[in-house]
């Protein structure tokens, strides 16, 4: 059985390490600063014990204020799992650090994410529309786009 | 003398024989030689997220029919399971029975495709894909029984499934999973060693264990790199705990492993089938629950082994009788991300046993 | 006297090339042998292309046409008539010169084959005391056609069609004339009907291993499986012929399955003692072979998969090769030490020689591998 990792035990770890990068913590999620995500998800990566070499999924969910970014991680080394989420402000140009460099998975997660969602991902090495063409206007899976 | 040469670019796709839908690649080549290739997606992109989030909880059912069209039940499994977790319903055990039964059957009929057009694509003349379509008709005789369809089968319900299963049906499954272990030994003896197949997939397009995890492959590409990893076995979901089955692995990640990953896994399956038949409990298939689902304000994330890997869904609530989102962790777009690691280097011609031999299906991973 | 004069008596010049006692001489004999052969090439294509389409449907488990006349054999008809009416479509860019000459530059040749084969004793166009080497010549004349109709198309595809066929015919005329010399070295002739008549017993019992090499070689001159890279549908779609449609691509088409008769027929000259046979008459004999001999081809193709380019490549040069020098080898020691015909030990012998060579490459000989680091 995988085990769903409480995010409050690891929101320790991580403040221990990089000060200041937890928001918010709950018993089945993590919510990180975005500036800090990069950093975050190095150590969750790497550190001993956590190890989550595995990328399941990132998803982004639009709640009008912020955008929600969830990402899906798993250790297929010690069969556990979490879920870490961060937010990004402003309907113009938001943006987030990409974790393309850990996980190779990110890359079409994020295109996704950026066509559809409008989230930049910087340090993306290839971000431009996927499903949609280039020149598509609009990220339609904004709730205020229809 | 230098002869001068330039590489040059061909589209292989949307429409060609070997991309299993609407899929294109860019290929740079020299002479025969792949320098790079860029997949581009979205031929197949229907919005089905989007339009998730206007329907009801049922009526997204039909719906994730339409994205892996070759394993629609377990699109639906995957689907209800993540609408149950959200919303805490129980289901009969019966309907799990039922449901762990199409499940596997699906995974037959997925995989002989897989495999047929894997061989297809490494330029057999029809004959294997013919022998497998042949199979597979046996598999969709059985689902139109239990559901009038034989692609979109709409079977699975929130609570249990549709309706229960007709008279005729256990017979019919029985007789075929008696005959289907040797059909797949009769298959295997003819291809296992053929010495052209051999030559075409073995070392070729390898994927190492630690390239496979990075690029969140799953299903049978994860397990032919060596990593023995089976959402049934190490996250079981319905009731996978209660059948004795093996996770096949390959070594080298190469196409030969993946194809033989993919013939184990139908051993299995069957050996699933035969244990499900045995303890099928009489009962109830379905429980109450209101067509108009309300799950509680909050988010889940339900996930099974479907044929092609982790097909995931995750669902925002706000409770409301429609998703607030709907994502779909589609693992054939996954897959796809190891493409162009492994074909770099390789002729023409393997990129598409390559292609084929990670077996996707382009409704899901352009949706 | 000119060469048109149509009391011309070649023969005289050339003794062996004509039946003299033909009435009107040469140019009715060529008359009516043109005609023959012409209605024999389409007839027996049309015949090829629907037996094909059955047996591979019986191969695949499946019924194959079965709508069009009694068991389908009006099919190749229908066909013909759907494909004539289609729009005969140039590409914009193309060489249209070139691209209208391809298919006709493909065809000829593989006509020009049949001059030379005997239907039964004497019973050809022209017995040419060099015919198997006129076969050998003019069948690589279709290559042009191809690479014409690749290059011509402006199309990648086609392109690399064109230049895969180039390189495979080029690396496999060799060991197909190597394993043709052993034959002509048994029989001391290179007319293919001395070559039949020569046949006591068939020669593929005394050239097990020419026989195998033969029909490798063949069907990778003819672009069967497992050698039908130019082609590979799979892959480069049709290949050299994927711009091409209406009457041009029928063309191509009847190229491919007169090439494939062609095959039939001079494997069966060669190795199968021709229209030699007991009971029957030697017309129906050629004809029963001739559709053995396809029937074969047709089953590889429902059976293998495809060879990559390389592997084809090295599978001529590796491996073919390599073979038909040994066997010519063989053949001609035999040949020299036994002048009078021992056959059956020769036989025995000859197929001990063939399993341990083709067991000893097997070993050695082996296929894969090949990525280019870029």
């Amino acid at each position: 059985m995988t085990v769903a990792l409480s995010g409050g035990e690891i929101a320790a770890r991580l403040e221990e390490r990089f000060p200041g990068s937890v928001v918010e913590s709950g018993q089945d999620s993590l919510l990180v600063k975005s500036e800090s995500l990069r950093a975050a998800a190095g150590f969750l990566k790497t550190a001993p014990g956590l190890e989550f070499d595995y990328l399941t999924a990132i998803t982004g969910v639009d709640y009008y204020d912020y955008f929600e970014v969830v990402y899906q991680l798993t250790s297929i080394r010690h069969n556990h799992s979490l879920v870490v989420k961060a937010r990004c402000y402003g309907r113009d140009n938001p943006a987030l650090p990409s974790v393309v460099g850990l996980w190779k998975g990110a890359d079409f997660q994020e295109r996704e994410i950026y066509d559809l969602m409008g989230i930049r991902f910087e340090g993306h090495p290839n971000l431009k529309r996927i499903v949609l063409w280039d020149g598509f206007t609009g990220y339609p899976l904004r709730k205020d786009y229809l | 003398m230098v002869i001068k040469t330039e590489p040059f670019v061909v589209n292989i796709g949307p429409a060609h024989p070997s991309t299993h839908g609407v899929f294109r690649m860019r290929a740079t080549l020299d002479g025969e030689v792949v320098l790079d290739i860029e997949p581009v997606f979205g031929y197949l992109h229907r919005g089905i997220e989007k339009l998730a989030e206007e329907r009801t909880y049922t009526q997204i059912i039909p719906l994730t029919d339409r994205l892996d069209y070759l394993a629609s039940m377990s699109n639906n499994l995957a689907y209800v399971l993540a609408v149950e977790k959200l919303a805490g319903i129980a289901v009969p055990e019966r309907a799990e029975y039922l449901r762990v039964i199409m499940a596997e059957l699906q995974r037959i009929a997925s995989h002989l495709i897989g495999v047929g057009a894997f061989l297809n694509d490494c330029g057999a003349f029809m004959t294997p894909i013919l022998y497998m379509i042949r199979e597979r008709e046996k598999i969709l005789d059985l689902f139109e029984m239990v559901c009038g369809q034989r692609l979109t089968y709409n079977y699975m319900r929130i609570g249990g499934v549709s309706h229960d299963i007709p008279e005729e049906f256990l017979p019919a499954l029985k007789k075929f999973v008696d005959s289907m272990p040797g059909f797949i030994d009769e298959y295997d003896q003819l291809l296992k060693e053929n010495e052209i197949l051999l030559a075409r997939s073995k070392g070729v397009g390898i994927l190492s264990r630690e390239q496979a995890i990075n690029i969140s492959a799953s299903g049978p590409v994860l397990r032919a790199s060596g990593v023995k990893w089976d959402i049934r076995k190490v996250d079981p979901y319905s009731i996978y705990d209660r059948f004795g089955f093996e996770v096949p692995t390959g070594s080298a990640g190469d196409c030969y492993d993946r194809y033989r990953v993919r013939v184990e896994e139908m051993r299995q399956s069957v050996r699933i089938l035969k244990q499900a038949v045995e303890k099928l409990p009489a009962g109830e298939v379905r429980s109450e629950v209101s067509h108009l689902v309300r799950p509680p304000a909050g988010e889940a994330y339900g996930h099974i082994e479907a044929p092609r890997g982790e097909l995931g869904f995750y669902l925002v609530s706000d409770n409301s009788i429609a998703p607030y989102r709907f994502h779909v962790r589609a693992p054939s777009l996954l897959n796809l991300t190891a493409l162009r690691e492994m074909v770099v280097g390789w002729k023409v011609a393997d990129v598409l046993a390559i292609f084929g031999s990670i077996d996707i299906c382009m409704g899901e991973a352009d949706r | 006297m000119s060469l048109f004069d149509p009391g011309l008596n070649l023969s005289a010049y050339y003794p062996g090339t004509l039946p003299p006692e033909w009435p009107g001489g040469y140019w009715i004999h060529w008359g009516v042998f043109v005609v023959i052969i012409l209605a024999f090439v389409l007839l027996m294509a049309m015949g090829f292309i629907w037996l094909e389409r059955r047996e591979v449907g019986r191969f695949q488990a499946r019924l194959g046409p079965n709508r069009v006349g009694p068991f389908g054999v009006l099919q190749p008809v229908a066909d013909a008539i759907k494909v004539l009416t289609k729009e005969d479509i140039i590409p914009a860019k193309g060489d249209k010169l070139v691209y209208w000459l391809a298919p006709v530059v493909a065809f000829v040749p593989v006509l020009m084959v049949f001059a030379v084969v005997p239907f039964q004793d004497g019973a050809l166009l022209a017995d040419l005391n060099i015919g198997i080497l006129y076969v050998v010549a003019i069948s690589s004349v279709s290559v042009v056609g191809v690479f014409m109709a690749g290059w011509s198309s402006n199309n990648k595809y086609s392109l690399l069609g064109a230049m895969r066929a180039v390189s495979q015919l080029v690396s496999y005329e060799i060991p197909l004339g190597l394993s043709i010399l052993g034959v002509v070295v048994l029989a001391g002739s290179l007319s293919l009907n001395s070559i039949v008549e020569a046949q006591h017993i068939p020669f593929i019992l005394l050239q097990p291993l020419g026989f195998l090499i033969y029909m490798a070689a063949a069907a990778a001159e003819i672009n069967r499986t497992p050698f039908d890279l130019l082609e590979a549908d799979s892959e480069i779609v049709a290949g050299f012929h994927t711009e091409y449609s209406g009457m041009k691509f029928a063309l191509f088409y009847l190229v491919e399955y007169c090439e494939v008769l062609a095959v039939s027929v001079i494997v069966t000259t060669l190795f199968l003692a021709g229209w030699k046979g007991p009971l029957l008459p030697p017309l129906l004999w050629f004809l029963i072979k001739v559709f053995g001999v396809f029937t074969v081809i047709v089953w590889v193709r429902a059976t293998v998969p495809r060879l990559r380019v390389d592997q084809v490549m090295a599978f001529a040069w590796k491996c073919l090769l390599p073979l038909a020098l040994i066997n010519l080898l063989i053949t001609g020691i035999q040949v020299l030490v036994w002048p009078e015909v021992l056959p059956w030990a020769v036989v025995f012998l000859n197929l001990a020689i063939m399993v341990v060579l083709i067991l000893l490459w097997s070993k050695f000989f082996k296929l894969g591998g090949g990525r280019v680091e870029v």
